[in-house]
């Protein structure tokens, strides 16, 4: 399958810390991609790099073929990449509904002088964005929580409120960063079956975050292991898991648990 | 800047015996009393009548603080005995009084007018009821001790007494503190000049018109209390389509005597609705960028000023004018010249963020003024002389030639702006801008154009203070750079908070509070700042949402409190294991 995503020799320097150093990644498209690593290992300044939050020091960003770096984040979206965050990031003075309009956004066409004098074209346009809003709301498992303010959401609902954000603006690529974080061992299991249903029944492909590695396993396609900012493994996740390299630097003394 | 507001989640850990509470209590009231007697707002008062000969302002007012030290006392819920509740009202009542008394107290001693300008022998004469000093303070501190005794009465009594005494005591106090806006419009016509005569005399409100006031609500609201619910019962019962007719009815009818409560109330009165609809406006316009958008805005008088400007330079009789146009023709080039305005404004501001964001945009208003003021655009725009002679609007062959005439444009020019600020908000630019005023990064990434989306909230928010501007300038018929100081854009911001950021009704009742009311007292006028402090602190302490908040956010204030309530309970308890 085709390549959907490529960053090639992708580099940021905070000071004098390279935070991502000539970061290769090769994302092919259907698939759930995941890159592991320790804390601070630079996971999220590689998402941040590739949404253009921050502008990358060097190397290049294709998305289907198109180069994007040096755009802003909305140009970003508009090419069909979106993310969520690692700590939730919601519009919290929104309801759940609102949040999921506004990542509608792009896909939507009515202006304020529409909307102001109330005109067909506007009406229609938020009738079916309605209508859409609520599938979503049902697809993530909200229904009936439409109209609750996103920071009285539970922290799970939060999280999938999120996640259905990001769908809404009908993304290519999603980029998922830790969506276990703060759960249970039985909710992660069920986070890992949502995404696995996002992939499936959404058609987009699945870029993950994750820093422990039992979790990502399971659903993985491929893995990349960054390490201090460096690439130092990539593979399917059993190769993965009996390289020596990502052994060593990734979990440390406690080999001989993993290997059993 | 982040307006979220959480109120106060502090848990009271501290015991405090209650003879203690009630100590502080009366302290600091009378040190409140103390400090309204130093800033001279008592003696400003007690030159307002409200009931002729009987009680001033001044008085009514220290009695007033007297009275909240029993309340504050009685509602603590200290003492589960009454006796023993009224006794704690008369102490705080006595303790205020006391430290209040030592005012006049130092002021038959040493004289401090030198340091404190209020403190006069009229106030003194005011402080000792004309009598010599130690009878005088001794009347003060037994006048205490009554109406705190009163305070925690009136906390004890059954909510079916408490409400008709507590609404009959506000209504004769606003029908003796409205007088002068009152008498003329009850004077003006033959059905109501008994009801006059039977309140008022020339100097203000009488003994029996107060009595016969008070008597009046208190039995309304008694009836009214008694009869609500059979009331209710009955409106449930009717069926649902003449319960419809009936609340459009009595909504009709409500609208209607608004409608025309100015043409009876004169012209003094138009001019205060006049000045509350332009700040109403303005106010809206600022609650797009502000309270919808989150972007502070402390520049907002500079669209003022470019509206008026233009509406002078396009229909003014004056060697400035660049034009002779009608009123009709000129507004709209002025609002638009304002959104251009905004959109200017808007550009060198767009990567700066909240507290920055208001700095900047203050030294922005700041530069349009001193443009205007400048030598080098007086030959264009007058100086500070500003610009004369601009004629009033005309409809056909009728001038609007007085402010109540120009209220009603006002009022129809806020309807207008108050439904397109409505549709904005609800639609999916008004989406966009609640996501940015949340998190302006998450809802880039969301596709959404940052600079697109603020350069809207700036023109489109600007274009509401273009029409105040253009009306502005048509009700004074002159215009001066003085007009447009950064107060203003401060005035706006006030009245948009205590109202309720993002809230539409809410813009105008904060207007009505902070602008209408001193406008209407001149002595609440005088000490204008003192009051707008006073009202945005105690918002922000009481209601921290706001006085009419939007839906939403009433809803998620409540929750919170809800949440803290839990919380609290779960403390106490956990206090009570350990």
């Amino acid at each position: 399958m085709a390549v959907l995503l490529q960053t090639h020799r992708l580099t940021k320097r905070f000071g004098g810390l390279v935070a991502v150093d000539r970061f290769d990644l090769e994302v092919t498209e259907g698939s759930i991609h995941s890159i592991i690593g320790p804390n601070g290992a630079g996971k999220t300044t590689v998402f941040n790099c590739i949404m253009e939050f921050y502008p990358p020091d060097g190397g290049e960003v294709y998305f289907a073929g198109e180069r994007i770096d040096g755009v802003t984040p909305d140009r970003v979206a508009a090419a069909g990449i979106n993310r969520t965050y690692q700590t939730i990031r919601l519009f919290r003075n929104l309801t759940a509904i609102e949040n999921i309009l506004v990542g509608m956004h792009l896909h939507l066409k009515s202006t304020w002088l529409g909307a102001m004098f109330n005109t067909r074209g506007t009406r229609t346009d938020e009738d079916r964005a309605h209508a859409e809003a609520l599938k979503i709301l049902d697809f993530v498992g909200l229904r009936g929580r439409g109209d609750v303010v996103a920071r009285n959401l539970s922290y799970g609902e939060q999280r999938r409120l999120e996640i259905a954000r990001a769908l809404a603006a009908r993304p290519r690529l999603l980029m998922l960063d830790e969506p276990m974080a703060g759960m249970n061992p039985r909710e992660s299991l069920e986070m890992m079956n949502f995404v696995r249903r996002v992939r499936d029944e959404r058609l987009v492909t699945i870029l993950l975050i994750e820093h422990s590695m039992r979790v990502v396993m399971g659903i993985s396609d491929r893995i990349s292991v960054l390490d201090h900012g460096v690439k130092i493994a990539e593979g399917t996740p059993l190769e993965v898991q009996n390289d020596k390299k990502v052994i060593e630097a990734y979990l440390g003394v406690q080999r001989e648990k993993v290997l059993k | 800047m982040s307006f979220d507001v959480v109120a106060s989640s502090r848990i009271e850990q501290r015991q405090i015996t209650p003879w203690r509470y009630i100590a502080q209590t009366g302290v600091q009231i009378g040190l409140l009393g103390i400090f309204l007697g130093v800033v001279g707002i008592l003696g400003m008062f007690n030159k307002r009548p409200i009931i002729v000969g009987e009680l001033t302002l001044g008085y009514a007012t220290l009695g007033l603080v007297f009275l909240v030290a029993g309340i504050l006392v009685g509602s603590r819920r200290l003492f589960a005995s009454i006796p023993q509740t009224l006794l704690a009202g008369l102490v705080a009542g006595t303790i205020a009084a006391t430290v209040f008394a030592l005012l006049p107290i130092a002021m038959s001693l040493i004289s401090l007018r030198s340091i404190f300008v209020s403190l006069d022998p009229t106030l003194y004469e005011m402080l000792t009821f004309g009598y010599r000093a130690p009878v005088g303070i001794g009347q003060i501190i037994c006048l205490g001790a009554v109406l705190g005794l009163l305070g925690a009465a009136l906390t004890e009594l059954p909510r079916s007494v408490r409400r008709p005494i507590s609404g009959g005591l506000v209504a004769a106090a606003l029908a003796g503190l409205f007088q002068e806006l009152l008498r003329p419009i009850l004077a003006n016509s033959k059905v109501s000049k008994p009801l006059h005569d039977l309140l008022y005399t020339w100097g203000g409100l009488t003994l029996r018109g107060a009595i016969t006031i008070f008597a009046v609500t208190a039995i309304a609201i008694t009836v009214y209390d008694l009869s609500r619910d059979r009331f209710n019962a009955k409106f449930q019962s009717l069926p649902s389509p003449n319960r419809r007719r009936i609340r459009w009815g009595f909504l009709a009818a409500a609208i209607f005597l608004c409608l025309l409560f100015p043409l009876y109330a004169g012209h003094f009165i138009g001019q205060v609705l006049l000045t509350v609809g332009l700040f109403t406006l303005m106010g809206m316009g600022l609650n797009l960028e502000v309270g919808i958008a989150g972007l502070l805005d402390l520049g907002f008088v500079a669209f003022y000023a470019v509206g008026a400007y233009v509406t002078g330079l396009l229909m003014a009789d004056s060697p400035f004018a660049l034009a002779h146009m009608s009123f009709w023709e000129a507004m709209p080039i002025a609002v638009l010249c304002s959104v251009v305005m905004g959109v200017i404004f808007g550009i060198p501001v767009l990567k700066v963020r909240g507290d920055y964001l208001a700095v900047a945009t203050m030294g922005l208003g700041e530069i349009v003024r001193v443009i205007v003021l400048s030598d080098a655009a007086a030959p264009l725009l007058g100086g500070a002389k500003g610009i004369l002679q601009i004629p009033r609007p005309v409809i056909g062959d009728f001038h609007l030639n007085n402010p109540v005439l120009l209220f009603y444009l006002t009022l129809v020019a806020s309807l207008v702006a108050a439904y397109a600020a409505w549709r904005l908000e609800e639609s999916r630019l008004g989406r966009a801008w609640k996501a940015i005023r949340d998190d302006e990064d998450v809802a880039q990434a969301l596709g959404i154009n940052l600079i697109q989306v603020k350069l809207l909230a700036y023109g489109l928010g600007a274009a509401f203070a273009g029409l105040a501007g253009s009306i502005f300038a048509v009700m004074l018929g002159s215009i001066y750079p003085h007009s447009f100081q950064l107060i203003i854009s401060i005035n706006i911001l006030a009245l948009i908070i205590v109202g309720g950021l993002g809230s539409l009704p809410g813009v105008a009742l904060g207007a009505i509070v902070l602008i209408g009311l001193p406008e209407m007292l001149r002595e609440f006028g005088e000490f204008r700042y003192l009051f707008y402090g006073l009202a945005i602190v105690a918002v922000m302490r009481l209601k921290p949402e706001g006085l009419w908040p939007s839906a939403s956010k009433k809803r998620e204030l409540r929750i919170d409190a809800e949440t803290l309530a839990v919380q609290q309970g779960a403390a106490t308890a956990d206090a009570k294991t350990t």
